[in-house]
């Protein structure tokens, strides 16, 4: 795909001076709007998961009209309900070391150097009045038998900054999200301004009048009927591009079809290289399979990773003595054993299992029999009890007897839109939270850090920097003529097609094309394999898929078409920018690019920094923004 | 293994329903019961005939989109959810009966999709505790008895699938609205609202046309998260001490 570089960016519009003081002064730099005069405007909201529910809750609590949307049919089933772990927070309640400055290291080391500094310092600053909000909402949190909380330690940190509700951290962070927006529900519902929710309605397209977001176009997935609806601002929450590989942990309907509508509308989209791949998913049973189940990194706590020493060992793991195991991450990283960061510890299995070391081909042993032996039973129970039962439930297998066998599976994208500072896109007035952005992870995320910047996201950045834009005005009367059409007419082509191929069979190659070729390791000649066959298969889907049914009622097959119509656009991108970015880093490895250990080589005088890419009818232009570090000093993560 | 569905079918609200018998094979024991139905979807599309709907989203036990009735019983055999529902649980050449939820509360919108939004509306009219965004004190100011904690969680992981709904034979939202009520009321946090939440929530169950409980106990037998029973003894009793007072 042909590609040509633009004008760098140069201003991502964070204030300058000490890094501690830039959030205090950017929120006093930006204006206000009276609260008297907020009521007279117009904010929509795409999503309902942890960043877009905190959002438009926290925004409608400032007195703002908010509109908001989610595919689901209740927003309380926004996937950030499945987030298992934690959430991190700087409070140094145990005393151990932590600090914010501490937080903001570790983030910004753990995605190898390709964040930018301003951004996290916030994100690490914010975390702990997230962790005040939410035991105000009511989020039961573990606790400790004096009544205080309790916290955990997650791969990639040395400290126990890591709040939890035992496997279930997502969803009772959601829910206290959703009771929040669900009481401003009611306020619009008794026409005190509040919440007007639209749930089971998908976005289609992005309205952008005179160079800014004024609306956005949705269809109601029970009616079919396909309305403009506008506003003075538009926040995208819709989370990541994981299902572009088919097989992730994501949620079936989670789905690239908003950003990817707003990019060819004309916000930049980032980094769309840097894909996570999560250490411990429970491997595929076979070809049926459709979708990837994720066990909790919080696992890693205590249970031991190895693959048998010899290749090709049949044995069953409990027979398998001591001194024929391979502790591989133990051997390898002893400082920080098994909990190493993500990328590592995937690339890590990958590479034992590729020497043929695998169990049952594609998977590695994570062994609890050690800290059962140390804790007991019980104990064991209490912190990961629900993740055991799911286990045994999806493999008929219980993890008390014998070891988990796991392996890595895409489950969170580090790249999205591009935002500045004020999380805003290069649309003034769509703004873009949560995983849907780019900003915050750089190349690699760690554990817990995702619930953080949702929040950090939804509850507190976006709505201070959103009225900056709100105050300074300007907004024309917008005529809503004509807006639905391209998004109408795409739906009636998908329709029409009426090939003989069904819109999964396509999802699943363009899985399979990614994940052999642009999943854990890349190289040249995978990626050209890539670059080209996306396009055929492009082609392909628009002559011979087959869509039964109408666009007027419920139309399942409709909406997965209309996504995966996307993802073969999106694809070419991810590849691109894999491509492109000729070093190794955090989720991104390149195998040319690789120390003699194996372990990821970055380019920082050449790749240092973030791929902003913008859409063009001659193909992509790529912006390049300069990171620096004034703080933190680039250097090899080692985990050693 | 090979397996009869019996699948209702129903193009709209407006529409009478059947059940429509389907044949699938070559299903491996490993496949979860959603899986089943992608398959047999897929042959369907391919046939030219319309797919099955059907509410579907984590796929790993949690979102609380999926739910059927599956033989009678809400989300089959194991008291897991649909999605988590896998087929070594049946037997070659059996019959299965698959049905949405059941219950005047949760109209059906097509096939096995219903619309549970009564739920949602039970809890906006009190299911939580108002926290503008900012006013929180440090987190470690509030404590909480790690068993009211405990309690609270066990309440609080109720995933609003309406499996209780459809086992109950009077169609009563009694364990959701209990879960919740049990849930924040537990916590010091929720105290202040205590009143207005039991009675704003029991109102709005009512009047989305739930029936009552007769403790009959299908909800919990069911219930994919295991919310426990008493927490209805609980809803009582929080529902009699704010109505009396107020």
């Amino acid at each position: 795909m042909n590609y040509t570089i633009g004008e760098p960016i140069a201003d991502t519009a964070a204030p300058v001076g000490p890094i501690e003081g830039r959030w205090d002064q950017r929120k006093f730099s930006a204006k206000l709007v009276n609260p008297a005069n907020r009521r007279k405007h117009r904010i929509i909201v795409v999503g309902t998961g942890l960043a877009g529910g905190s959002a438009g809750a926290t925004l409608a609590e400032q007195g703002y009209q908010v509109v908001q949307f989610c595919f689901q049919d209740s927003p309380r089933r926004a996937h950030s309900v499945a987030a298992q772990g934690g959430i991190n927070a700087a409070k140094n309640y145990r005393n151990d070391g932590d600090s914010v400055f501490r937080l903001f290291y570790d983030t910004v080391k753990g995605g190898d150097f390709r964040s930018r500094e301003s951004n996290v310092y916030r994100l690490a600053q914010i975390s702990t009045q997230i962790i005040d909000q939410c035991v105000a909402q009511g989020v039961p949190f573990a606790r400790e038998y004096g009544g205080l909380l309790d916290t955990r330690s997650f791969g990639g940190v040395q400290v126990e900054r890591t709040f939890y509700a035992r496997g279930q951290t997502g969803q009772q962070l959601l829910l206290g999200a959703y009771q929040a927006l669900s009481r401003q529900i009611d306020a619009g519902n008794s026409g005190a301004g509040g919440v007007e929710m639209h749930a089971r309605t998908e976005m289609l397209d992005l309205i952008v009048v005179d160079g800014r977001a004024r609306g956005i176009v949705a269809r109601d997935l029970v009616t079919g009927e396909i309305a403009s609806y506008l506003a003075d601002a538009v926040v995208l929450a819709t989370g990541g591009y994981g299902n572009v590989f088919y097989l992730s942990t994501n949620a079936k309907g989670s789905n690239a079809t908003a950003i990817w509508r707003a990019h060819k509308r004309g916000a930049y989209l980032a980094n769309p290289c840097y894909t996570q791949i999560h250490p411990t998913c429970i491997p595929r049973s076979g070809e049926h399979q459709s979708k990837l189940t994720l066990m909790s990194e919080s696992l890693r706590n205590d249970g031991r990773i190895w693959v048998p020493l010899t290749a090709g060992d049949a044995r069953k793991p409990n027979e398998i003595p001591e001194a024929e195991r391979d502790y591989y991450l133990e051997r390898l990283y002893p400082s920080f054993g098994n909990l190493v960061p993500r990328d590592i510890a995937s690339r890590a299995a990958k590479s034992v299992c590729d020497e043929g070391r695998g169990v049952h081909g594609e998977g590695v042993y994570l062994d609890f029999a050690d800290a059962i032996n140390r804790l007991g039973r019980s104990e064991i129970e209490s912190s990961y009890g629900n993740l055991f039962d799911m286990y045994e439930r999806i493999t008929a297998e219980d993890p008390y007897e014998v070891p988990m066998r796991i392996y890595p599976a895409i489950h969170y994208t580090m790249g999205g839109l591009w935002v500045d500072y004020d999380l805003q896109s290069t649309i003034p007035g769509l703004f873009v939270i949560g995983e849907a952005n780019f900003s915050d992870h750089g190349a690699n995320r760690l554990g817990a850090s995702a619930l953080m910047q949702g929040l950090a996201d939804g509850y507190f950045v976006l709505p201070a920097t959103i009225n900056d834009y709100i105050a300074r005005g300007g907004f024309s009367d917008v005529d809503p003529r004509g807006a639905a059409d391209p998004a109408t007419e795409r739906l009636e082509r998908l329709l029409a097609v009426n090939g003989d191929r069904t819109v999964d069979s396509f999802h699943r190659e363009l899985g399979t094309l990614l994940w052999d070729n642009c999943g854990m390791a890349r190289d040249e000649a995978g990626l050209r394999k890539a670059a080209e066959r996306i396009p055929e298969l492009r082609a392909e889907f628009w002559r011979s898929v087959l869509v039964p049914g109408t666009g007027s009622d419920l139309n399942q097959e409709l909406e997965k078409a209309n996504r995966v119509a996307d993802y073969l656009e999106f694809a070419e991108l991810l590849v691109l920018d894999a491509t492109v970015r000729e070093e190794s880093c955090g989720g991104h490895f390149r195998t040319e690019h690789q120390t003699p250990d194996g372990e990821a080589l970055r380019d920082d005088e050449h790749f240092s920094y973030v791929a902003a890419w913008e859409h063009a009818s001659s193909g992509p232009v790529l912006h390049k923004e300069q990171l620096t570090f004034d703080y933190l000093h680039p250097s090899t993560r080692s985990y050693t | 293994m090979r397996l009869t569905l019996r699948i209702w079918r129903q193009s709209n609200p407006e529409t009478q329903g059947r059940l429509i018998s389907y044949e699938v094979d070559d299903i491996s024991p490993d496949m979860s019961f959603l899986e089943v139905l992608d398959r047999l979807n897929d042959r369907l599309i391919l046939a030219g005939d319309e797919p099955v709907a059907f509410d579907h989203d984590c796929r790993e036990g949690i979102c609380g989109a999926c739910g059927v009735m599956i033989n009678g019983r809400p989300h089959g055999p194991g008291q897991t959810t649909t999605c988590q529902l896998h087929m070594r649980a049946f037997r070659d050449n059996d019959v299965i009966d698959v049905e949405p939820w059941r219950s005047a509360a949760f109209p059906v919108i097509k096939d096995l999709v219903v619309d549970r939004t009564a739920f949602d509306r039970i809890v906006s009219s009190g299911g939580y505790i108002t926290a503008p965004t900012g006013s929180a004190p440090d987190a470690n100011a509030i404590l909480v008895p790690k068993p009211d904690a405990e309690t609270a969680f066990a309440n609080a992981t109720c995933i609003g699938c309406g499996a209780c709904v459809a086992a109950c034979p009077n169609g009563s939202a009694m364990l959701f609205t209990a879960a919740k009520v049990t849930h924040l009321g537990v916590l010091p946090q929720g105290a202040p609202e205590r009143s207005t939440r039991v009675l704003g929530m029991v109102a709005a169950m009512d009047a989305e046309g739930f029936g009552g409980c007769t403790n009959s106990g299908e909800c919990a037998s069911v219930c994919p998260k295991g919310i426990p029973f008493g927490s209805i003894a609980n809803l009582n009793r929080e529902f009699l001490r704010a109505a009396r007072s107020s």
